[in-house]
């Protein structure tokens, strides 16, 4: 190892590099299938490569879980990695400071964008009873929550977001083929800012596969992936506002 | 198998008491009105197929014409008859003459437009009692299948390349192959036309996708002795439509329910419900099992709270499938194993409910669904739930298990992760057999008090929407805490109120005829 910050996969002692891979090669099981993926790893780095499945799982394909040694290692001493900001308060704390900031209610609007029929991640953000045990947004008096479900066309949202003035937008957004997902959520930045409605409104983008930066670099203002509950949102949401509306609304 | 719950036979017949009297309010409102879907069927099933060079369906292009001509509340095929009558020398003559709008409007009834029509209601008629008769015959040469059927999905949006996931899913054990629709699809006003090789989260139901995977499941049939289920979807704008081809091209199954399009895509209540009642009639003759999809209801809601709306959405479902000539073993009750792991007993609740939806509907091939909402990414976690969920299925007797793919919510599944779900199916199901048999319940144990107490809470909805019908219960938010009006939602504007003269020969011959008798 190089540098005595670096680190290694470690299963049962320091520095031994153990990983645990799986994958099908479109081959035929044989002998030749299980000699390839060994050297397929090995070209990925890991020594002592052992197969402990090679099965036949169609005519043409053989799914493979091979054990070896990592011979790479990481030294994070100078790595950054940017996480959705947020203070921990819980859902009585953000209420009562919404109404001390702003005195009024926020309104938040969630949706999945045209094609998007999932809603698992969105009714779990704002649905009254939650998810694992942290209550949804509809359950705050701080948030007029509405959630609009799925399929929503992208000039409906904008078209709402003017209409009830709202304070933010979560955006849930599950990969499809294509890349679909990305173009919708770039699609309601564009027309958000074509409708001079973009520096109206928190965007924020969520889901399984969205992270931070991915959120960022399409034009939203944070990215929340999976296992979020509602209060680190609404927590986010209370910080993000209030920056926005500058000292007054801090003002205790 | 036995009754274990010991569930009272009587409040089960108040339940179904109750959902008649829905299902009965139900046919009162709906019996006036046709709607642009049913009436675009109608000229599917005349043999009216085909794109303009628009890529708009004749069959859109004719109901536009009509209804632009104030024909459409005769019903389509009255002006296909006059045409034909009239001279036209085919389904697709006269569908171009239909298709102007000036035209049709000029076009007069004539007399004997059903004598016009009938050689063509016929000939469909025969395909659709063809393509039942050779499923029968296709089974019937196989040994008896192992239950519960093993449900596999393939979504690639390309449906040559759902043939290839298709097939290795069979090889490895699947017994019934859905093609996931385009998430979009139940949106659209039309049902696109051909082979089709893009997709959003899916791939769209076309006639000649159906024929595709149709002819590879057959082809494998001989090699791996088993006949393969294809199922699609005949729900959202387009139900009886799909439902069509689906017969047409001797699908198997077809998911179904008119419930589901109002409450989670804000389709129309009336609308849908007068589609549905066409859909299930064709699914009816047709042979297709229908499965509902009240398993919906868990994956947005608090599975234990919902379960006796999902209980009393079965009832109501079985009886509007009953109305329209299906038979029990059509009727795939759907509901789901959605209770969150971490709550203690959550599995004894899973098992209760599955075990009472067994014992309430005993003839009903119940569709089982897999851990959805509860899937973290946690992959070993997520093998290990789908391990409960087959183990229950199996102890508790289900019929149709949709097999849980341990990367839910992450990804499309990929082919290992069907192969390993397959795996596990089969091995708990050979692995507790007869665990069921084996099974009682403590009289006064926290399985049978759930099981009663799931029940009651069905009775007591079902009073509820049986008082007010089942439109104004929509309304109320009864389903899922979302409310519906009958006026609101997507595809108001194409239900049309019949004139008292309306006909449609499809529907005439289905109603007299016994379903399964002479279909």
């Amino acid at each position: 190892m190089s540098g005595s910050k670096a680190v290694r996969p470690y299963g049962d002692k320091k520095g031994d590099g153990a990983v645990q891979l799986s994958f099908t090669l479109p081959l035929p099981k044989s002998a030749v299938a299980t000699e390839a993926a060994k050297r397929y790893v090995a070209k990925m780095g890991i020594r002592e490569p052992y197969v402990t499945l090679a099965e036949a799982i169609a005519p043409d394909f053989t799914y493979f879980v091979i054990y070896g040694r990592a011979t790479h290692d990481i030294d994070p001493s100078g790595i950054t990695a940017e996480e959705a900001p947020a203070a921990a308060l819980g859902r009585e704390e953000i209420d009562a400071e919404i109404a001390r900031r702003f005195g009024r209610r926020l309104v938040v609007l969630g949706c999945a964008l045209e094609s998007d029929a999932h809603t698992v991640g969105l009714d779990a953000i704002f649905n009254m009873k939650g998810f694992a045990g942290d209550y949804g947004l509809e359950r705050y008096h701080g948030f007029d929550a509405r959630n609009l479900g799925a399929q929503v066309a992208v000039t409906e949202v904008v078209r709402q977001v003017r209409e009830t003035k709202a304070d933010a937008v979560l955006v849930s957004a599950t990969v499809t083929q294509n890349e679909i997902h990305i173009r919708h959520l770039t699609d309601l930045v564009d027309m958000l800012e074509a409708e001079r409605l973009r520096d109206r409104v928190v965007l924020i983008a969520g889901g399984a596969r969205v992270d931070h930066a991915l959120a960022k670099e399409l034009g939203y203002d944070a990215g929340f992936g999976p296992g979020t509950t509602a209060s680190r949102v609404a927590a986010f949401l209370l910080d993000e506002l209030t920056r926005r509306h500058g000292a007054a609304a801090a003002r205790p | 198998m036995p009754a274990k719950l010991g569930l009272s036979a009587e409040q089960i017949e108040r339940c179904r008491s109750l959902a008649r009297r829905v299902a009965d309010g139900v046919a009162r409102e709906t019996e006036q009105y046709t709607t642009v879907a049913t009436e675009r069927t109608v000229l599917r099933l005349l043999g009216v197929d085909g794109v303009d060079s628009d890529d708009v369906p004749i069959p859109n292009r004719v109901v536009g014409a009509l209804q632009a001509a104030g024909r459409l509340p005769r019903g389509a095929a009255v002006w296909m008859g006059s045409a034909l009558a009239e001279g036209a020398r085919d389904a697709s003559e006269a569908a171009a003459l239909l298709s102007d709008s000036a035209r049709a409007a000029a076009l007069s009834e004539h007399p004997r437009w059903r004598e016009a029509v009938a050689p063509l209601v016929e000939r469909s008629l025969a395909r659709i009692r063809n393509n039942r008769a050779e499923r029968e015959r296709r089974m019937a040469a196989h040994p008896a299948e192992e239950l519960p059927l093993l449900y596999a999905i393939v979504a690639t949006g390309n449906i040559h390349e759902d043939v290839v996931q298709a097939d290795a899913a069979a090889r490895a054990g699947a017994q019934c192959v859905a093609v996931i629709r385009s998430t979009a699809q139940s949106l659209l006003d039309h049902v696109p036309f051909g082979a089709t090789t893009a997709g959003f989260g899916g791939t769209f139901a076309t006639q000649e996708n159906f024929r595709l995977m149709r002819a590879a499941l057959d082809a494998i049939e001989p090699e791996i002795g088993r006949y393969v289920r294809l199922v699609n979807y005949c729900s959202g704008l387009c139900m009886p439509e799909i439902a069509a081809m689906g017969a047409l091209e001797r699908l198997d199954m077809m998911l179904n329910d008119a419930l589901y399009g109002i409450i989670f895509r804000d389709i129309n209540p009336l609308r849908t419900l007068i589609d549905q009642n066409f859909s299930r009639r064709i699914n009816a003759v047709a042979g297709v099992v229908i499965n509902t999809g009240e398993d919906n209801y868990l994956t947005t809601a608090d599975a234990v709270e919902q379960a006796p709306a999902v209980l009393a959405s079965q009832f109501i479902n079985e009886r509007l499938a009953r109305d329209a000539g299906l038979e029990d073993w059509q009727i795939g009750l759907g509901h789901a194993f959605e209770i969150d792991p971490e709550l203690e007993d959550g599995l004894l609740y899973e098992i209760a409910q599955a075990e009472a939806a067994r014992e309430i509907f005993p003839n009903a091939p119940l569709k089982y669904m897999p851990p959805t909402k509860h899937m973290t990414g946690n992959v070993f976690r997520g093998y290990q739930q789908n391990a409960l969920f087959a183990l229950t299925s199996v102890a508790t007797g289900q019929s149709i298990h949709l097999l849980g793919m341990l990367t839910e919510a992450l990804h499309t599944p990929f082919l290992h992760d069907r192969w390993l779900a397959i795996e596990q199916a089969k091995t708990i199901r050979r692995n507790a057999r007869h665990l069921g048999e084996e099974m009682t319940f403590r009289p006064d144990g926290r399985i049978v008090r759930r099981a009663r107490e799931v029940l009651a809470g069905a009775e007591q909805i079902l009073g509820r929407v049986a008082e007010h019908g089942l439109f104004a219960a929509l309304a109320d938010g009864v389903f899922a805490d979302t409310r519906r009006r009958i006026d609101g939602g997507r595809g108001y504007d194409g239900v049309v109120r019949r004139d008292p003269a309306y006909a449609n020969p499809f529907m005439e011959a289905w109603s007299q005829a016994p379903a399964g008798v002479g279909a």
